[in-house]
């Protein structure tokens, strides 16, 4: 379970720009195309990254995939079944401030079970993911009062207890410092070894990439989506530079974003 | 900090009451036009034990209670749907947005045609007052609430009734809150100016009835009670803006 299927999708939006000179809203009316004839399809249990420069529409594909949005042609198949609208299967992970604020980090853990009526099980159910993510001790602590990286944990902790055939990722570790992101994504390897779920991260860090992916997927502007779609056939835990291939795919990932890869 | 600032501001009423006296002692003034701090007091006192104080503030309390819960009542309920809807709120706003600037007070005439003399008039202008802020800062809060969240109740499959309960109102919280600061604060200059013209009670008549009696030490004693049931309302706004659940959106 967790299959991904997309097939010859296409995003456009109707850009109303605000004309000041009529003072009219609808005057220009400009069709922008995000994305054109996209077609991928991700394996049950992939960990699949997706690179691409800023605008490439693929923040969009990940909302289209999680059902926040529609694709304008073309179809979305999980396990055979159309995403029309989110649900609890497909969990996001969100870039900023995905806690609920005004609720505290049990409470945030708490959403996807409130509707178990065993509360023996619910209660040892939260602890157990809680612990999982080294926040016991902070049950009842507000993200406010939270470091980032113990508020991406707690929104980790959020999305896998309900056991979701999918895990979507948007920049889960952007704005977090050095330290902080390579032991999220040290987490996030060993989390997705556990649970055996489809994850779909989208990153700007070729390195994460390397690291984390079964699938790499690079995007470009419309009409070339996808540039590239490849599998990564590397044990973990990886290290870039002693494995032969992934060096090479390094830069050649580098070169495709657009970068001289040398230092 | 907070014993040097409760220090600071004691400090500088005791100054202020000093320089009332030395103006008073040395200004030569009659008591019917400035009178001293000294017989303020004691008028204080007297209106004090003869229980007309207490009753007019219980009268004044209980009209800005009633009518400022009415606009509360009414206005965010209001505010929340209109800042779902934006087909309803570009056909309601219109009509709010140029109501809001006519002040309660030119209201009065009508008020008192309407619903004649007493209580209800003066409940009357209190809700219009406090009514039109707390729309339109509700309104305000719902739509800038960040579309994130609503993406993670959607998530979570949460019904219409926990997206109301959960997100909504948490959401727009703070901001209420500040509103509701502001708002009792107009509610309680309003209701003063109300009292003075359609009822017997409360701390306007007060004022109004020692004004025709030329007693200005009264007028002064219901000027400073005043003041401080204002301070007390602000501080009572700023405690609940401060719990720790309520206040999720303040800096870390």
């Amino acid at each position: 379970m967790g299959r991904i299927l997309i097939q010859d999708v296409a995003k456009r939006y109707l850009n109303r720009r605000y004309n000041e000179r009529t003072n009219d809203a609808h005057t220009t009316k400009k069709t922008i195309t995000v994305l054109e004839h996209v077609s991928l399809e991700f394996q049950d249990g992939e960990m699949v990254c997706i690179l691409g420069p800023s605008g490439c529409g693929k923040s969009t594909l990940l909302r289209m995939v999680a059902g926040f949005e529609s694709a304008t042609s073309g179809k979305i198949l999980i396990d055979d079944q159309p995403v029309i609208e989110p649900s609890s299967d497909y969990i996001f992970v969100f870039q900023h401030n995905g806690l609920l604020p005004w609720m505290t980090v049990w409470e945030n853990v708490e959403l996807g079970l409130r509707h178990l009526n065993n509360e023996q099980e619910k209660t040892d159910t939260i602890q157990e993911y809680i612990d999982m993510v080294e926040l016991e001790g902070f049950e009842s602590y507000y993200p406010h009062q939270l470091s980032g990286g113990m508020q991406r944990r707690a929104e980790l902790a959020r999305a896998i207890v309900v056991n979701p055939e999918l895990l979507i990722m948007d920049e889960p570790f952007s704005g977090l410092d050095f330290l902080t992101h390579l032991k999220m994504r040290e987490e996030v390897v060993n989390m997705h070894q556990f649970i055996k779920k489809t994850i779909v991260v989208v990153t700007h860090d070729i390195d994460d990439a390397l690291v984390m992916a079964d699938r790499v997927v690079v995007m470009g502007n419309a009409p070339n989506n996808v540039v590239l779609d490849r599998k990564l056939d590397f044990p973990h835990p990886r290290n870039i530079e002693k494995v032969d291939g992934l060096r090479e795919l390094r830069d050649e990932l580098y070169l495709m974003l657009g970068v001289n890869y040398a230092v | 900090m907070k014993n040097k600032s409760l220090l600071l501001s004691l400090l500088s009423f005791s100054l202020l009451i000093i320089l009332w006296a030395v103006f008073t002692h040395f200004g030569n003034f009659s008591d019917q036009v400035f009178p001293s701090p000294i017989l303020v007091l004691n008028s204080a006192i007297e209106l004090f034990n003869n229980g007309t104080l207490l009753q007019h503030v219980v009268a004044s309390l209980y009209r800005v209670t009633v009518g400022f819960y009415l606009a509360v009542l009414l206005g965010i309920p209001l505010g929340i749907m209109l800042g779902r809807m934006t087909l309803v709120r570009q056909l309601v706003n219109p009509i709010i947005q140029f109501l809001r600037p006519i002040s309660p007070l030119a209201w009065i005439p009508l008020a008192m045609l309407w619903f004649g003399i007493g209580d209800k008039p003066a409940i009357f202008l209190i809700f219009l007052s406090s009514f039109f802020p707390l729309v339109v800062a509700t309104t305000m809060a719902v739509s800038s609430i960040n579309p994130v969240y609503f993406h993670v109740a959607s998530n979570f499959n949460f019904s219409q009734q926990e997206i109301i309960k959960k997100v909504i109102i948490p959401a727009i919280l703070p901001e209420v809150l500040t509103a509701l600061r502001l708002t009792i604060a107009i509610a309680w200059l309003v209701v003063v100016a109300a009292e003075m013209i359609a009822v017997q009670s409360g701390l306007g008549y007060l004022i109004l009835d020692a004004r025709n009696a030329l007693r200005m030490d009264i007028v002064m004693v219901g000027m400073i009670v005043i003041g401080m049931i204002g301070v007390m309302l602000d501080l009572i706004m700023l405690r609940l803006a401060a719990i720790d659940s309520i206040a999720w959106n303040k800096e870390s």
